[in-house]
């Protein structure tokens, strides 16, 4: 299963439901383009819902760290939410847990946006 | 047993079972699907082995970033290269090989992925996925490709990289 994507607005925060598969070739495109076309539009406040993201490989963990530093790098804020187990043991194991924003309450994460 | 060759493959098979011993070898082009291949590949074999559904994710994803630096940085996407990926049980461990025909993986030259001035890189955490999930790694450059070796321990300790010795 390839990666999806669909994007919602919640008190001006961009909150991108993610699932699938971020892996090397398309899952990191899809990731990779619906960051920048947020930051086109000036949508700098993106919350990465994760919660239905089953797999996910080191290309993919290194497109999650693109699209922090890039969003940053903007003056913004990317945040990711509610991570499986998998994607979770992943960001341990590779000490990104503690560099990402982490939520597993999607309210909760989006009022720390302001 | 029935098995089925990796699609969009042209996959040389070679099969043979014994009581307690099965191997499978495969030629694979260097291809974006070969990844998806092997990877799916060594997890099928990993459930036939018996290993749980945690470890053979792990095995797995260990395959698949073995698979990703032959076809990207080993082969390059070279047409005329090809990666072999070898499977085999015995009866206690399952051992991984997959080969590329490029210029040799200086090992030495991959920074750790854990240092504070790495963590915020894109890249360069595939062998240190493939070390955190295999019970041991070794790794063969030459001037003719690279060879990497992937050991889990059928009846050892389901976690663990330990670097073994070439």
């Amino acid at each position: 299963m390839s990666m999806k994507v669909s994007t919602r607005q919640v008190d001006g925060v961009t909150i991108v439901d993610c699932s699938g598969r971020i892996t090397l070739g398309e899952g990191s495109v899809v990731l990779r383009d619906v960051v920048d076309q947020l930051l086109g539009k000036g949508q700098k406040k993106i919350l990465l819902n994760l919660g239905e993201i089953n797999y996910i490989d080191s290309s993919g963990i290194g497109e999650l760290v693109r699209a922090f530093t890039t969003v940053r790098k903007q003056s913004g804020d990317l945040k990711l939410l509610n991570l499986t187990k998998k994607v979770h043991d992943l960001l341990q194991i590779t000490k990104l847990y503690t560099v990402f924003d982490v939520k597993d309450d999607e309210a909760a994460a989006v009022k720390s946006f302001s | 047993m029935q098995r089925t060759a990796p699609a969009n493959q042209s996959a040389v098979r070679h099969l043979t079972l014994a009581m307690t011993t099965s191997r499978l070898s495969y030629t694979l082009d260097s291809t974006l699907e070969t990844v998806d291949s092997a990877e799916q590949t060594a997890s099928q074999f990993a459930i036939e082995a018996g290993f749980s559904e945690e470890t053979v994710m792990q095995i797995g994803m260990a395959v698949r970033e073995a698979a990703i630096n032959a076809v990207l940085h080993g082969n390059a996407y070279d047409p005329g290269k090809k990666v072999n990926l070898d499977l085999e049980r015995t009866g206690q461990d399952l051992v991984i090989t997959i080969r590329d025909q490029g210029h040799g993986l200086d090992v030495s030259k991959i920074p750790d992925p854990l240092a504070p001035e790495n963590l915020l890189k894109t890249s360069g955490r595939g062998i240190f996925l493939i070390r955190s999930f295999m019970d041991e790694v070794q790794i063969h450059p030459s001037q003719a490709g690279t060879e990497v070796k992937l050991i889990k321990h059928v009846h050892g300790p389901s976690a663990g990289a330990k670097e073994a010795s070439p």
